[in-house]
């Protein structure tokens, strides 16, 4: 029998929460020994090497462009230009990910411009099952 | 410990991915030529250093000695992303540095296709590419370049005239892949793969093979091939070392600055003491990057040295005049062996049109992305 698509959409990665009740939200690891943050869950601090001593935390949906690069050519099926862009999350994080709201081009990006997190269905894109996907985008503030 | 010589180095004409007829074809014909420059038989190898991606999984060191020789000799194939060849010519220099062998050989290969690297997904759920940023090479050297930009305002047309320069220098090396000019125009307006990277601003994908055989100082002179020998005065491998982002932006500058401040110390000189590189040049953004990470010019000034010219063929230290990843191709576990055999050949003093005058020491530089950065520095043996 063939298995039925969730109810609600999936998270994209692992370290993107959704709650029952409540807003999605992105989850990380600060290393309590040396406070390197890392998205997701941890064994161990690749920083200082301490073991299991990681705690869960929120990560902020407030940041500032790092760095980006305007994506012209990808893989059949990738809608092109998109902007890859990496943000620096406010209170420490750095992720990857879309930045949408602002035309793909270098005059109307600007490195170090506020950016919110923003969370929407996954491009459309379903897996074999059918299941939907809830992703994280990034916007200008 | 004794030194390492190289007795003989050479590669193939690097040709369209796809085309060779197979890898082990391509590794088994490089390493005839490396054994052949050194008037060497496969008998007389005591190893084999192997160094390839793609088949990293299926023997391919066993594989060329099936087609030139089965002696019997222990294999090792070594896989290390973009760093593999250089990998598997030192895991050579090792065994010899440790008095294990006095003769080995070290072969880099690799048979590719067509088409972007990276972002190819894998992991579970939906593919990611183009919906959390992109994971393609060409992105992720942008974004690398784009971090300079930010730092010192280095522009677009001072990445592109990096494959201006890169593909200049191989119309006059026979072995390139490509053959042709590229003006300034050519390489701005040519079609955008992931800005500021350009289609002529990315490395071509090529099948090719290169190959060394390396010995101890007491074997090279029994063998009488001092005359000809280059001298490996250092080699140093790293990997990326923690960094606040690295984890979700590959950091290529820290371990290539820690290798390359070890590999000074190991040959005792420094980069101004080099008369020509091989580095890195997987993308025109990443070629700046380098200069730096080298110690080839200040902070900041990457952009200044390549308006001024100082890294071309009759600058102050000519830098990929083989035409580099851009120009004379990439086949991705032969490059680490192909930049050395480059820098040999000026050492020699056999480059023809594109010879760097007097050239008596030279630094190669790869990076394989996830991070491996390999340096070699060699030196002309004096007459």
């Amino acid at each position: 029998m063939a298995s039925e698509p969730a109810s609600r959409p999936l998270p994209v990665v692992d370290f993107l929460k959704i709650p029952e009740n409540g807003e999605p939200y992105l989850e990380g690891s600060k290393c309590k020994a040396c406070g390197s943050i890392y998205l997701g869950e941890r064994t161990a601090c690749s920083k200082c090497g301490t073991v299991g001593e990681l705690e869960t935390i929120r990560l902020a949906n407030e940041g500032e462009l790092y760095v980006y690069s305007i994506v012209h050519r990808s893989f059949p099926g990738v809608q092109v230009p998109y902007v890859s862009a990496v943000v620096d999350l406010k209170g420490g994080g750095t992720i990857k990910g879309n930045l949408i709201g602002v035309e793909p081009n270098p005059e109307k990006i600007k490195m170090g411009m506020p950016v919110r997190v923003v969370y929407k269905d996954a491009l459309g894109r379903k897996d074999r099952e059918g299941n939907s996907y809830l992703s994280y985008f990034f916007e200008p503030a | 410990m004794s030194d390492v010589y190289i007795v003989g180095i050479d590669m193939l004409k690097f040709q369209k991915a796809g085309t060779a007829k197979s890898v082990q074809d391509l590794g088994a014909r490089a390493a005839l030529l490396a054994l052949q420059d050194a008037g060497l038989k496969i008998q007389q190898m005591e190893a084999l250093y192997c160094g390839n991606l793609y088949q990293a999984g299926a023997m391919v060191g066993q594989r060329i000695l099936q087609e030139i020789g089965q002696t019997g000799i222990p294999v090792v194939n070594v896989a290390n992303a973009c760093a593999t060849g250089a990998t598997a010519f030192r895991e050579g220099w090792m065994a010899i540095k440790a008095g294990v062998y006095d003769l080995v050989l070290a072969v880099g290969v690799e048979q590719m296709s067509a088409g972007l690297l990276g972002g190819g997904g894998g992991g579970k759920g939906i593919p990611k590419e183009g919906l959390l940023g992109s994971a393609t090479m060409p992105a992720v050297f942008a974004e690398a370049g784009m971090e300079h930009a930010r730092k010192y305002g280095t522009t677009f047309e001072q990445f592109a005239k990096v494959s201006v320069k890169n593909h200049h220098h191989s119309t006059m090396n026979p072995k390139a892949m490509y053959q042709i000019e590229t003006p300034l125009e050519m390489v701005m307006n040519a079609e955008m793969i992931a800005y500021p990277n350009t289609k002529l601003m990315c490395s071509v994908n090529v099948d090719g093979a290169a190959a060394a055989v390396l010995a101890s100082e007491k074997k090279a002179r029994e063998l009488g091939l001092m005359s000809r020998a280059v001298r490996v005065r250092a080699s140093v491998m790293t990997s990326d070392p923690w960094q606040e982002r690295d984890l979700v932006m590959p950091d290529v500058n820290t371990c290539t600055r820690i290798a390359a401040k070890k590999a000074y110390e190991m040959a005792g000189i420094g980069p101004e003491d080099l008369d020509l590189v091989e580095l890195h040049d997987c993308f025109a953004t990443a070629e700046l990057l380098h200069y730096e990470n080298l110690g080839l010019c200040g902070e900041g000034e990457a952009g200044r040295m390549i308006d001024t010219g100082a890294t071309a063929l009759g600058g102050k230290i000519p830098v990929n005049v083989s035409g580099g990843l851009l120009s004379k191709g990439h086949p991705l576990g032969a490059t680490g062996i192909a930049n050395i055999y480059e820098v040999a050949t000026h050492l020699r003093g056999e480059a023809g049109k594109r010879q760097v005058p007097n050239a008596r020491l030279g630094l190669t530089h790869v990076i394989g992305l996830g991070s491996a950065c390999g340096i070699h520095v060699l030196e002309k043996v004096a007459a």
